[in-house]
């Protein structure tokens, strides 16, 4: 088990490794970096001598190195557009997504889970029916329409919810937090929904098609043949064996739901990352999407990693050996 | 009062066009203590009888008419809950398939406690005690400790047991076994009936065998009915049925099982149901394509000879390292095919036999060893276009009629392909000529060329599989499990075909099969393999008159033994 | 004619026939495409000649008269005077020409690198597909956002303009490889397991032979199904990337362009503007994934 965890992490890091040469090779060959800091009033001189200062006459991979070298101690370099380094700005937005990521993941999962389970349960029913007929529905609707269809309803028609903004927030720490206020509550419920939706309808139909398939199976015939009851073959025996797939599609698309979020925070003007990395792809600030890529991959990552363990703790044929 | 009475049972499942009666009136009565057998080829509605008397009919099936009744008690109109105070609880069930009977996530205590303390409110104390004794009143060893295992950390075997003891928790008065053994070795096969047996005589059970294996049938049952397409045929002593069969089905059915006990030189009597058989068709092979090509070699000659091979399949270790497995599939495996006659490899599952197949035919690269046909090495790259061509004189009919068929290919293209592929004939349409004649000579209607596989049955679909064969002009085919898919009936069938090709063609054949009888109506001389090696080879009768090696007593031993001239 | 008869007789036609779902679908799937098609002959404006434009057309509403110039747009006008009848018929070939063009290059570089690793096995496969999996771990949006940030980047300012379209292909296209890769190895290498690929080998079949042969045709099943909802995913993704204003330019609006300028004039009460075009896109990529959806039941392939 440990072995198997080791070797995750390994891969894990080749990952990251990838990613960050992606990153890098945006730093340095998409729009020069000379360009981008001297002004029209240059010399050749200039030019040459700022290379050298920047490290660009080095080899590839020691520059490769001290890009890594500085990523890990947090310089991520600096935004063209504003002119000041990535990691403050980061530092300054990432509380608003990752806020708006958690709660609109909670709310995917739980009502994913529950209807996933009801329709696979009750398979001929007319809710299940109605359920997924809107989940087909909700899947083609792009997440920007569903936004702009909740705004209209909510914020324009009935004015109940704003429509754009965190609201009030309170300030922990270096922490923004917008969940201590009534506003910043009330902000939240759209944004959320809007984010949370698509991913909902995947896990729901996701838990679905894999809960149909365990009631097939033979360990559950066998178990009815038993005389058990159907609630602890649906509930005990059924929904163990559905989460073990589910748990890493699941993981997957939560950890989508921060990138998702790009989407959503235009939609409702939410100052987060996502809002910041759509102003740098518009306006080809370079370091912006290089930094903004390599963070949403240590995050999946991360996920990642956590969803193997999660694997590992629920399915006993891994626990065990590792002979699968 | 019989334990268990059916009768005039009737099942219908309604379909796209029309009501398809599954079991039709079908009356049966199991007693304590007694092994009752229902036997029949697939689509015969063996299992749906079983799964009607539990109450668990694949949905839309229904009982349409007849009852029910256990020791009595009418079953067959109980309301769910009543129904399933019952499963379990007075009648058990085991499954086919020991690997996926038993939910994964479980242990087996948690497994066995749960049914017990469902069914007898004992409390947890004492239905881990009683959990511990039924595993080992199954023959399972060391229990205190196995039983906080995961089902995937039993064998084959061994979780057939499991599922056995999960059977038996409340102490039912009737099990119903739907193949039992269907899934598993013919060692571990033989071990699970004498549990089976055993058991049923000890706690006075009663018990439904449904099984399509008459071998199966003759080593356990008491009684035995034969079911033809929803009908109950015959019903009698297994004596009786096997040895003086009234029914012309199940004279049919049991002049198509292979003997265990002699070789005979064909099936008799194997189309019950097909309405006259497309006339056979005769080749001269003087004149014909399939006549030309190589010269033929001397009967008695080795054709093919193996020496010291060797192949070790490593699996794992990726981009990321990873502890690489080594499977030695084939330990230093020596024998030779003679020109004309039936060489023979049986052994059970994971023996390596279907990988030598594989190294002959070259889907596998040797990991050493040699490999000669006829002079030339097939170990090695073929060195010019002239050996290339002798190479395809080596060709294969599968084991899965349904995957050994391109399923977008019409008939016609599938056995012309090879002739168009090596330009063994003039023109395409003198290739679809012959594919025409070869597909008359394995006795298909002159239209089977313009159909697609999935208009054919297993046993036509073999037949497809030896035209195609046929269609590189073997002169070395090598049979891999040809029946093994197939009903009895159709397997002899199959197995006469093969026989009058033999024989016209003067082909060689490597048949390869776990079946121990088939192999005695089939084989000249035959090779046992055990874990990768021979260990033992000899004449086709010796194997079974005089065994030599003890894994092959054990296996004559073991195999079911179907003697219809000694019942 | 024969191939025609065998078609209407087939399973697949007769089922077609007794699904409601299936029918309706695929006839509001193929008006769509046929208007988008043939928009230059249906649309009563041509929104792109400045010349056909009026400004004091601005802000018509749907099926009324305008107000200065008595003239009468079926769904509107925008802020311009352009009719948003035919904006939407314009803004729909593009959306449905990016879709379908940027579909078709992921499933050619999907199927053939599919293809490749499912044959070659080994260091072959295990690269590709290790680069699939690192892709597939991010939402394929934010990758088509990075690849048209970076191609952006890359193409001289002067050119960004028209190159946009092609950017945005290239960018969909390449987010969407994946899945074509994946359903194509899994599906081959089953296929590669199975007797007939054996049998092939044995008559003397070469490798190329039995992957083009033998092997794509039964798993064209998949790619079909794939592609329908690569199709919707596709055009879906084309709106948002042109909603957020990195797709399309407003010189050759697509659907998801219109809906942002549109939304713009949602607090100010012109809603035609933005709920017509919304409401084309929906019904748009609604059809075509319950198509997807259909095809996937009635096929049935393994996908994963």
């Amino acid at each position: 088990m440990a072995l198997y965890i080791l070797r995750r992490v390994l891969q894990s890091f080749f990952v990251l490794l990838a990613v960050g040469l992606v990153a890098f090779s945006m730093f340095r060959f998409v729009g020069d970096p000379v360009d981008n800091l001297l002004g029209q009033e240059r010399t050749q001189a200039d030019i040459e001598r700022l290379r050298d200062v920047l490290g660009l006459n080095d080899p590839f991979i020691v520059q490769y190195w001290n890009f890594l070298k500085d990523a890990v101690q947090g310089d991520l370099g600096v935004s063209f557009r504003q002119g000041r380094p990535v990691m403050d700005i980061f530092i300054e937005r990432l509380p608003a997504t990752l806020e708006l990521a958690l709660i609109s993941a909670i709310f995917a999962v739980v009502v994913g889970v529950v209807l996933g389970v009801y329709t696979a349960l009750k398979p001929k029913g007319w809710l299940t029916n109605l359920i997924l007929t809107v989940s087909l529905v909700g899947v083609s609707l792009p997440t920007f329409l569903i936004g702009i269809l909740l705004i209209y309803v909510f914020a324009v028609e009935l004015g109940w919810l704003p429509s754009f903004g965190r609201g009030e927030t309170v300030q922990i720490g270096w922490w923004t937090t917008g969940l201590l206020t009534g506003s910043g509550l009330k902000a939240l419920i759209l944004p959320a929904i809007t984010l949370g939706l698509y991913q909902m309808t995947l896990i729901m139909r996701l838990v679905r098609s894999e809960m149909t398939e365990v009631l097939g199976s033979d360990y559950i015939r066998f178990a009815r043949a038993r005389g058990l009851t159907d609630r602890s073959i649906h509930f005990r025996h059924a929904i163990k064996n559905t989460l073990i797939p589910v748990i890493t599609i699941t993981g997957l698309q939560l950890g989508s739901i921060i990138a998702f979020a790009i989407i959503t925070e235009t939609v409702f003007q939410w100052p987060g990352v996502g809002l910041l990395f759509i102003d740098s792809v518009r306006f080809v600030d370079i370091p912006v999407m290089a930094s903004y890529l390599m963070m949403i991959s240590v995050m999946f990552v991360a996920i990642n990693l956590i969803v193997d363990i999660l694997y590992v703790i629920i399915d006993p044929r891994l626990r065990a050996g590792e002979n699968t | 009062m019989a334990l268990l009475d059916i009768e005039n049972l009737t099942v219908e499942y309604p379909v796209r066009h029309g009501i398809f009666t599954a079991v039709d009136d079908v009356s049966l009565t199991v007693e304590r203590g007694e092994i009752l057998g229902i036997v029949g080829e697939s689509g015969a509605g063996k299992s749906t009888i079983g799964n009607a008397v539990m109450g668990l009919l694949s949905s839309p099936g229904r009982i349409a008419g007849g009852t029910v009744s256990l020791e009595g008690d009418r079953i067959d109109a109980l309301n769910a809950a009543k129904m399933r105070s019952l499963r379990g609880k007075r009648i058990g069930m085991i499954f086919q398939d020991p690997m996926t009977s038993l939910n994964p996530l479980e242990t087996i205590e948690n497994q066995l406690i749960e049914t017990i303390d469902h069914h007898l409110h004992v409390g947890t104390a004492e239905a881990k005690e009683r959990a511990i004794r039924l595993l080992e009143q199954v023959g399972i060893a060391d229990a205190p400790n196995r039983i906080k295992q995961y089902p995937h950390e039993f064998s084959g075997g061994m979780r057939q047991r499991v599922v056995i003891a999960l059977a038996l928790c409340a102490e039912p008065d009737l099990i119903i076994a739907d193949e039992p053994t269907t899934a598993l070795d013919v060692s571990i096969q033989a071990q699970i009936l004498d549990l089976i047996k055993r058991l049923c005589r000890e706690e006075n059970v009663g018990m439904i065998l449904v099984t399509h294996d008459m071998g199966v049938i003759a080593e356990t049952a008491d009684r035995v009915a034969v079911m033809y397409r929803g009908k109950l045929v015959e019903l009698g002593d297994t004596a009786q049925i096997i040895g003086q069969p009234q029914h012309p089905y199940t004279k049919v059915l049991i002049s198509a099982v292979p003997p265990s006990n002699k070789r005979i030189d064909r099936f008799t009597r194997v189309d019950y149901a097909q309405s006259g058989t497309p006339p056979k068709a005769d080749i001269d092979l003087n004149t014909h394509w399939l006549g030309d090509g190589p010269a033929r070699q001397i009967d008695g000659q080795a054709m093919l000879t193996v020496a010291s091979l060797n192949k070790v399949f490593r699996s794992g270790g990726g981009l990321f390292g990873g502890k690489a497995q080594e499977n030695h599939a084939v330990k230093d495996v020596s024998f030779h095919v003679k020109a004309g006659e039936t060489f023979g490899i049986v052994g059970e599952s994971g023996s390596g036999k279907s990988t030598i197949a594989r190294l002959i035919t070259g889907i596998h690269k040797p990991t050493s060893g040699e490999i000669h046909f006829n002079g030339d090495p097939l170990h090695e790259k073929p060195k010019t276009g002239e050996e290339i061509l002798r190479r395809r004189q080596v060709q294969m009919v599968f084991q899965d009629p349904y995957s050994s068929l391109n399923a977008r290919m019409r008939v016609g293209d599938i056995v012309a392909e090879p002739i168009r592929v090596n330009g063994t004939a003039p023109s395409t349409s003198a290739a679809r000529t012959i594919a025409a004649d070869l597909l008359a000579l394995v006795e298909l209607d002159a239209d089977a060329a313009l159909k697609y596989p999935h208009a054919f049955s297993g046993g036509q679909r073999q037949r497809i599989s030896i035209a195609r064969a046929l269609a590189s002009r073997p002169r070395f085919l090598i049979c891999d499990e040809p029946t093994s898919a197939l009903d009895v009936s159709i397997q002899a069938q199959i197995l006469n075909l093969l026989k009058d090709l033999q024989a016209k063609l003067d082909l060689t054949l490597l048949f390869i099969s776990h079946d121990l009888p088939v192999m005695r109506q089939m084989c000249d001389r035959i090779a046992v393999m055990r874990y990768g090696e021979i260990v033992e080879q000899s004449g086709g009768e010796a194997i079974f008159t005089a065994p030599q090696h003890s894994y092959t007593r054990s296996l004559i031993d073991l195999m079911p033994k179907f003697e219809p001239d000694r019942m | 004619m024969t191939r025609m008869h065998a078609f209407l007789s087939s399973d697949f036609f007769w089922k077609f026939k007794r699904s409601p779902v299936a029918i309706v679908s695929f006839t509001v799937a193929m008006i769509l495409i046929l208007s988008a098609v043939f928009a230059p002959l249906i649309a009563p404006h041509d929104p792109f000649n400045p010349g056909s434009l009026n400004l004091m057309n601005g802000f018509s509403k749907p099926m009324e008269p305008n107000q200065f110039t008595g003239d009468t747009f079926w769904l509107g006008t925008d802020d311009q005077g352009r009719d948003v009848f035919s904006t939407i018929l314009y803004g729909m070939r593009i959306s449905l020409f990016v879709g379908v063009a940027s579909v078709a290059f992921a499933l050619v570089l999907g199927v053939s690198l599919g293809l490749l690793a499912a044959m070659a096995g080994g260091r072959t496969d295990a690269i590709i597909m290790r680069l699939a999996d690192i892709q597939l771990s991010f939402p394929a949006i934010l990758i088509a956002m990075l690849v048209f940030g970076i191609a952006k980047g890359i193409t001289p300012v002067h050119l960004r303009e028209e190159m946009a379209i092609w950017v945005l292909i290239i960018s969909i296209g390449l987010s969407d490889w994946v899945q074509f890769a994946r359903v194509v190895r899994g599906s081959a290498m089953v296929e590669r397991q199975k007797e007939y690929v054996e049998a092939a080998i044995l008559i003397g079949r070469g490798p190329i032979a039995i992957a083009v042969r033998h092997i794509l045709p039964n798993i064209v099943a998949s790619v079909l199904v794939i592609a329908t909802i690569s199709l919707a995913l596709a055009i879906i993704a084309e709106a948002t990337l042109s909603f957020l204003g990195v797709g399309a330019p407003p010189t050759q609006p697509s659907l998801g362009t219109l809906i942002r300028i549109g939304q713009g004039y949602l607090f100010s009460g012109e809603w035609w503007i933005l709920f017509f075009p919304a409401g084309t896109l929906l019904a748009l990529a609604l059809s075509v994934n319950l198509l997807g959806d259909w095809l996937r039941n009635v096929l049935n392939p393994k996908l994963d």
